[in-house]
């Protein structure tokens, strides 16, 4: 036999619902940027042109395969992003998603060779430490 | 040139994140994933002018990180445009009256620690 659902059964539940899908958005926005900016920082170096004042040359570097990936991924984190803000407060949104700086530097490291220093991991596990903290409050505070 | 366009960088994302936000919460939760409600969505937002304001900076913030990619590294470029997440930050209480609890407060600003010292 069904019964109906009690309210504080349905506000669990939504509740429940709104972590699951902040945690999804929260992964798509942050792969989609730190790979969005690899792809475009690799195909501006690999295009070797150079980005003047004029959009023209912004307009021919898109058309770069790689560029142009770095572009579609970066419009899929601007849509994602905007989704996520649809539920969750600016406050908690952008320290949450700052796991794509450590990203981007490893990626940085691993595909440009850039070096990543003693420092540099001390920065990372300060990024991680702060990410757990905001992840703890509540993701939308405003009605 | 470099600091310059940091600076660009980092005034336009404020600014485009903040009237971003604003217009989002505006719109109300999106729940409809189907293609028949991303449409009707995308057509409720593309009327709002605050988010086209937003989508303009957000382009502005764009094409100078992509100008500052080719002057510097990856690695330094992402990290010193973050110094927009404490001022986000402060910003989203004022302007979106949004509640920064300690532990939120105590999060951001470890963020932008560890941040400082990735771009070195």
């Amino acid at each position: 036999m069904f019964r109906p659902v009690s309210a504080p059964d349905r506000s669990m539940d939504s509740a429940e619902r709104i972590r699951l899908k902040t945690r999804i958005f929260t992964v798509i926005v942050v792969l989609s940027n730190a790979l969005g900016n690899l792809f475009l920082t690799l195909g501006l170096k690999r295009w070797g042109g150079e980005l003047a004042l004029s959009p023209f040359s912004y307009v021919r570097a898109i058309f770069h395969p790689l560029v142009g990936l770095g572009v579609l991924l970066l419009v899929l984190w601007l849509l994602s992003r905007m989704t996520l803000l649809s539920w969750a407060d600016l406050s908690y949104v952008l320290p949450v998603t700052a796991v794509g700086y450590v990203l981007s530097a490893l990626f940085g490291h691993w595909f440009l060779d850039e070096q990543i220093t003693t420092q540099r991991w001390a920065g990372t596990l300060l990024i991680v430490a702060g990410i757990a903290l905001v992840g703890r409050t509540a993701v939308r505070t405003t009605e | 040139m470099t600091w310059l366009l940091v600076a660009l960088v980092v005034g336009c994302t404020v600014l485009g994140d903040l009237l971003q936000s604003l217009e989002m919460k505006r719109h109300g939760e999106i729940r409809d994933f189907a293609p028949s409600g991303i449409r009707r969505h995308i057509a409720a937002l593309a009327s709002r002018k605050f988010l086209i304001l937003a989508v303009c900076f957000m382009a502005v913030s764009f094409f100078a990180f992509m100008k500052l990619v080719t002057v510097a590294d990856l690695s330094f470029a992402v990290p010193a445009t973050a110094a927009s997440v404490v001022l986000e930050t402060i910003l989203a209480k004022i302007v979106l009256k949004e509640r920064v609890t300690g532990m939120r407060w105590a999060g951001a600003c470890l963020v932008a620690f560890g941040v400082a010292l990735l771009a070195q």
